[in-house]
């Protein structure tokens, strides 16, 4: 015990003299949390529209402004032929070039149909997609004024109407922000746990200060307790400010309890230190053992489903995703963050975690070898 | 009456897949002795000496360190040995100070004894005035004597220095055999590998491996004469031309 | 030249003796590539839904069927009463819950006009808006086909034509992304800890007392570098073509320039961070944030510029991936010849003169 007291004073000392890790402890929340959360937002809004109006008549006017009024489409220009147009796509200046045809307002009042072109950017799928569908919602409805106008509507309407309600919970007001800082929580966790234990301990190999260590009487378990003890701690002092961070610059107030949150860490945080240590049981250089995590960190992190939901993987990257801690401490976050999961509801999630902390440093241990 | 064998070796083997680091050595080191193991780069020391420390398992053959057996009671040996490596050891990160408390705490000695020991250090080595810097300022002489301080700081029956005086000036080096003398005086046993022949010549017996082997062991004017030498150099340079392995 | 040539050898050696680096230096790119390929995407796929159906009626069930089938949702379970749908929530086993009132049908039948009520976990609200539009659709054609298909007077026909990437594949937007990040990792990274590497461990002290100039040292850091990012793009490229589909429309050798061109920015800023810095742990941490972050964040791969706030908009730009970026998406995707990205490249090599400048006048101000 006495020994573990002095492995402990001396990582501690060497953690809060290193400016680097201090950096870390401190830039790295502050950077990802306060950057993050502004730029990772996929709504799709803001879709720039280039316009080609042949008509220039009362409808294609009340259209365009119909559409700029949504709020989802910024009116870049009008150019007076399509491949000006398309030039304007090719140059990122518009994302959708709308061509209203000659004779659009007569031949919808006269022949009762009129089309309307659109060409859309589609090198983002996604966006593309959504894009044309809020277009043509609009266009639906501006459709729908139309019809009103011209034909008297009885007081029951004629066709059978089946109105959709929806309601958003634990989020009204789709704020992607808080979608994303319980994921950017989880990933600066991961990180002190994984990326910086490994780099500590085989920072000592490269020093040859662990030569030293083994020809002590120290026991294994005593080293690589006093090498998990402040990191666990450390990755605990980063969630608390982290959780600060997200409370102060975006109100985040987790919904379920800390406790929660904090027991869940705990254990996340055996997890991953015991994923550094494995790690760093196979690398001789800080530059392996960082490449190494970094891998592993970027892998698990993309499959952890902090960006894209994980249902919507393929199989194959689901059956990854339940060999990974990352998907499930995210899980939790938002779960506890959002919804107020209680310890009950997350108790699958814990003991998946347990076992995971069990086998990654039952693993390093055997792993980790005192005598060459 | 002659003292007792500290280390004692017997066909002491070590392979690596398909090729013997360290070849069959018998030889035994008496306590309070201060033991030469000298040889070419590449000639097996640091092997045969890792193997003596509990670091690395030997292949075959036996060998004990203050009795305890290398394969079994790795523990032991630890507990009674001191080691300095070839590298620097001590943390450059922590203060002169917070060193010596660090290595005096893993090896469980009180704080009474640490507070006590490391105030006669500081005074011995006249580092009073460094002991609350940074090891990273210090100079290169002062810290391969601080390592060295440390490295017996536990008081250990054997200490096993490894080119402890690599690149320090013929001042320091000298300073630094004071050092060895005064713990050789206590009755600390002394493993020491090095390059420099002058040094050989401080030891009270040496033994020179070439591509594994032991080739002679004697005192240092015992060597001189078989070999028909006027120096350790010359010693040296006869029994290292027969070598056959690289330099590696 | 002779020493030069040795001392760019001496480097190759210390790469290709690291298996495990260079294992993962190749490999990176490739499972990048099938990550973002083959994992990744926005689209939701077989979520699981539940229904709260208090009227039980046909048309209940014919919409629940529609939903069923549909390749967007999987009927997970049935609920009794709203208090049930908290709970399921809160456990993540559905995203969206489908609320039928009583007597619906009778309402759609007597009045033509019903009411359904969709709850989304809008915890993550990017799902939560696909859900209900996805919902919302299928509802809406259940409804229109009770129509008999009628024809509606004054119909605006609206054809949307998707550009550059008919078949909306995800691919398209991210490929250029993963070779922004990828030699951003090589370069800057690799180059700035193998030499602060070699400061730590005193071996650059050594090199610099050898009668080379200490420049070209330097340089033959940045040569295996070089030649790593050049084998990288090269398989980005053909997994792009061969694997995932992602056709080169341009000029193939103008994308290459302009590739090595990025990594000449990569590396300049490589040779700066690690001539402003002493150990490997800081130059990592300075990569990570200066220039890994920014990319990932900043440059417009996985997440829109136009929706950031103006600052991050004004930051954006001044990150060199960005421009790389926008080129690749160019010249790759749309198929553009150079004076479209004659712009972009002339801030690219902007960025990179001056990196280089500054990390030069670094290095010698140390040594002097």
């Amino acid at each position: 015990m006495r020994t573990l007291q002095f492995l402990l004073q001396k990582e501690f000392r060497q953690i809060f003299r290193d400016p680097a890790i201090l950096r870390i402890i401190f830039v790295m929340p502050m950077m990802q949390l306060l950057i993050l959360p502004w730029a990772a937002d996929y709504e799709v809004k803001n879709i720039k529209l280039v316009v080609v109006d042949h008509d220039h008549s009362d409808y294609s006017r009340q259209f365009v402004s119909k559409v700029t009024a949504s709020g989802y489409f910024l009116l870049n220009t009008y150019t007076s032929s399509y491949s000006e147009a398309s030039q304007q796509i090719a140059d990122d200046k518009a994302d959708i070039a709308v061509e209203i045809p000659a004779r659009f307002e007569k031949d919808l009042v006269k022949e009762s149909e009129a089309p309307v072109f659109l060409a859309v950017n589609a090198v983002n799928g996604v966006k593309a997609v959504l894009g044309a569908a809020y277009l043509q919602s609009i266009i639906q409805d501006f459709n729908n004024g139309i019809r009103a106008k011209w034909i008297q509507m009885p007081r029951l309407s004629p066709e059978p109407n089946i109105e959709v309600v929806s309601s958003n919970w634990y989020n009204p007001l789709m704020n992607y922000k808080w979608f994303m800082v319980p994921g950017i929580l989880v990933v600066l966790v991961t990180m002190v746990g994984s990326f910086l234990a490994s780099l500590n301990i085989v920072k000592e190999k490269e020093i040859g200060t662990i030569e030293q260590i083994n020809v002590t009487p120290i026991k294994k378990y005593h080293f690589i307790l006093g090498k998990l003890i402040p990191f666990w701690v450390l990755g605990l002092i980063i969630l608390t400010i982290g959780l600060l961070i997200s409370y102060v610059a975006y109100g985040i107030v987790p919904a379920g309890s800390f406790f929660t949150i904090y027991v869940f860490a705990a254990a996340y945080l055996l997890a991953v230190l015991g994923l550094g240590l494995l790690v760093s049981t196979f690398c001789s250089t800080q530059q392996q053992a960082m490449l190494i995590s970094f891998f592993l960190m970027m892998i698990f992190i993309l499959l952890g489903g902090l960006y894209t939901p994980i249902e919507s993987m393929p199989t194959w990257a689901q059956w990854i995703t339940r060999f990974n801690p990352v998907t499930y401490f995210i899980h939790v976050m938002r779960f506890v963050i959002l919804k107020g999961s209680s310890l009950a509801d997350i108790l699958p999630q814990l003991c998946i975690i347990l076992i995971f902390a069990f086998v990654l440093n039952s693993w390093a241990v055997i792993n980790y070898r005192k005598r060459a | 009456m002659e003292a007792e064998n500290i280390i004692t070796t017997e066909e002491l083997t070590k392979r690596f897949a398909g090729f013997t680091a360290v070849d069959a050595i018998s030889f035994n080191v008496k306590k309070g002795e201060i033991f030469g193991f000298l040889g070419a780069n590449g000639a097996g020391k640091t092997t045969a000496m890792r193997m003596l420390c509990g670091l690395s398992k030997p292949t075959s053959g036996k060998a004990t360190i203050a009795g305890a057996d290398v394969y079994k009671q790795t523990e032991q040996i630890k507990k009674s040995i001191g080691y300095m490596s070839q590298k620097f050891s001590l943390y450059e990160d922590l203060t002169v100070k917070e060193n010596i408390r660090f290595y005096g705490g893993i090896y469980g000695k009180t704080n009474a004894f640490i507070k006590e020991k490391t105030a006669f250090l500081l005074h011995q080595l006249n580092i009073e005035n460094e002991a609350d810097k940074l090891v990273a300022s210090l100079p290169l002489g002062w810290k391969q004597k601080l390592a060295f301080s440390v490295a017996i700081f536990h008081e250990p029956q054997i200490v096993f220095l490894d080119e402890p005086t690599g690149g320090v000036d013929p001042v320091t080096r000298r300073e630094f055999w004071n050092l060895i003398y005064q713990a050789s005086e206590r009755g600390i046993t002394i493993f020491v590998t090095t390059h420099y022949m002058d040094e050989a010549e401080y030891c009270n017996r040496v033994s020179i491996m070439v591509d594994g082997k032991i080739e002679a062991l004697d005192t240092p004017r015992g060597l001189k004469e078989t070999y028909n030498a006027t120096t350790m150099d010359d010693v040296f340079l006869q029994l290292a031309r027969k070598a056959t392995r690289a330099d590696v | 030249m002779k020493q030069f040539i040795s001392f760019v050898k001496k480097e190759f050696y210390h790469i290709l003796r690291d298996r495990r680096t260079l294992f993962i230096l190749l490999g990176m790119p490739i499972v990048q590539i099938i990550i973002f390929g083959f994992a990744l995407t926005n689209e939701v796929k077989n979520a699981k839904f539940a229904i709260l159906d208090q009227s039980g009626d046909i048309a209940t069930r014919q919409i629940t069927d529609e939903l069923d089938a549909s390749r967007y949702f999987d009927l997970a379970s049935s609920l009794k009463n709203y208090e049930e749908i908290e709970h399921l929530f809160r456990q993540g086993k559905v995203k969206l819950v489908v609320v039928f009132p009583p007597s619906f049908n009778s309402d759609l039948q007597h009045f033509n006009s019903a009411q359904i009520q969709l709850v989304a976990d809008a915890s993550d609200p990017n799902t939560a808006t696909t859900l209900t539009g996805y919902a919302t659709t299928i509802i809406k054609d259940y409804q229109l086909r009770l129509l008999h298909d009628k024809k509606l007077p004054y119909t605006i026909n609206t054809t949307a034509r998707m550009l550059y990437n008919s078949q909306l594949k995800g691919a398209y937007s991210f490929v250029p992304g993963v070779m922004a990040m990828v030699l951003m990792l090589v370069c800057t990274m690799m180059t700035a800890i193998t030499i602060v590497r070699e400061k730590e461990t005193g071996t650059m002290e050594i090199m610099l007392v050898s009668p080379i100039q200490p420049l070209k040292i330097i340089i033959a850091k940045a040569v295996p570098y070089l030649l790593l990012s050049i084998i990288n793009i090269a398989s980005i490229l053909l997994l792009s073509v061969f694997v995932l589909d992602v056709p080169i429309k341009g000029n193939l050798l103008l994308l290459i320039s302009e590739g090595i061109l990025f990594t000449l920015t990569c590396l300049s800023f490589g040779l700066l961070i690690s001539s402003v810095t002493e150990s490997q742990q800081t130059a990592m941490f300075i990569s990570l944030v200066g220039m890994f972050l920014p990319t990932v964040m900043l440059s417009g791969f996985m997440f829109p510029i136009e929706n950031m706030p103006l600052p991050l908009r004004i930051i954006s730009r001044a990150v060199p991936a960005k421009w790389f970026y926008d080129i690749v998406k160019s010249v790759m995707i749309k198929g553009l010849s150079f004076q479209y990205v004659a712009k972009e490249t002339i801030i690219l090599a902007g960025m990179t003169v001056f990196l280089l400048a500054l990390s030069i006048k670094k290095f010698k101000t140390r040594l002097a």
